[in-house]
């Protein structure tokens, strides 16, 4: 009984994090500039990340008996640096002053000069 | 010898924080525990000279808080953007927001720009020292000035009570 109810919350995690990764890939496709393609990854890096992991470290905990703080560690390391790559990315893009999408609301003086994209 | 022990251990948080990453990392034995100790003791002695001093912690326990908050509200915000990115009746209206920042210091800063990268539909995508406002790209938001006022009443406050600056 145990078992089985262990065993369906690791799956439900592991489907939530696949569908979560699924969504970012998405996103990365149907939005239309390249400012709202970079929230794509950061769903995937969250809660895709995050989810597969729990699933990993309760799956081991439960078959091997070992809790394995490794896991944990890495989450909180991906969670420290991709933050700071989306900023570099989202920094440079606006000073090599990609489009935007033409609905978007304020203009920073850094990308206002040029052409918005349709 | 207290005097030796304070030159030893020079950053004692750093110290133990590389300690318990080595511990973890590798089994339990004793070559290990030297190794860790070794590492612990040589790292922060060789960063000390591009150290540069943070605030203090003020209020540890609001931090907890504040990354139960975090969690959550990352959490909250994949659900929206999951929204935004399959249903065609919720598109995405994306804004670029000038947020003026209350505080100075720069950890404090880093921290509440990595949380606001870090959970999805906000970005921020650039820091201004010399009018010390972020450029923040939002994904889909109905009207800034309330997105404004949600990052300082949540995130920004905290940390600055957390941080006392």
């Amino acid at each position: 009984m145990w078992q089985l109810i262990i065993e369906s919350v690791i799956a439900l995690l592991l489907v939530i994090g696949g569908l979560a990764a699924l969504t970012g890939a998405v996103g990365m496709l149907r939005f239309n500039d390249f400012y709202m393609r970079m929230h794509g990854p950061a769903m995937s890096s969250t809660v895709g990340i995050g989810a597969v992991i729990l699933a990993s470290i309760g799956f081991f905990w439960f078959h091997t008996g070992t809790f394995s703080a490794q896991e944990l560690i890495l989450m909180v390391l991906l969670m420290v640096t991709t933050p700071i790559s989306a900023h570099l990315l989202t920094m440079s893009a606006m000073h090599m002053k990609l489009p935007r999408q033409s609905n978007t609301q304020g203009g920073p003086f850094e990308i206002n000069e040029q052409i918005d994209q349709d | 010898m207290k005097r030796f022990i304070k030159w030893l251990i020079t950053h004692p948080f750093i110290s133990s924080l590389v300690f318990v990453m080595w511990m973890l990392m590798n089994t339990l034995s004793v070559g290990n525990t030297i190794m860790a100790l070794i590492v612990a003791l040589l790292i922060p002695k060789l960063i000390d000279g591009f150290w540069v001093p943070q605030p203090q912690l003020h209020k540890p326990w609001k931090l907890v808080m504040f990354l139960i908050h975090v969690i959550y509200d990352i959490v909250e915000s994949n659900i929206k953007v999951a929204k935004n990115t399959w249903l065609p009746k919720h598109a995405p209206r994306p804004a670029f927001i000038f947020y003026p920042l209350a505080m100075q210091e720069s950890f404090p800063i880093t921290l509440l720009t990595s949380t606001l990268s870090l959970s999805p539909g906000t970005l921020s995508a650039h820091l201004r020292p010399h009018d010390n406002t972020l450029l923040i790209h939002a994904l889909d938001v109905e009207d800034p000035d309330q997105l404004v006022n949600f990052i300082y009443e949540r995130y920004e406050r905290p940390l600055k009570e957390i941080f006392g600056c």
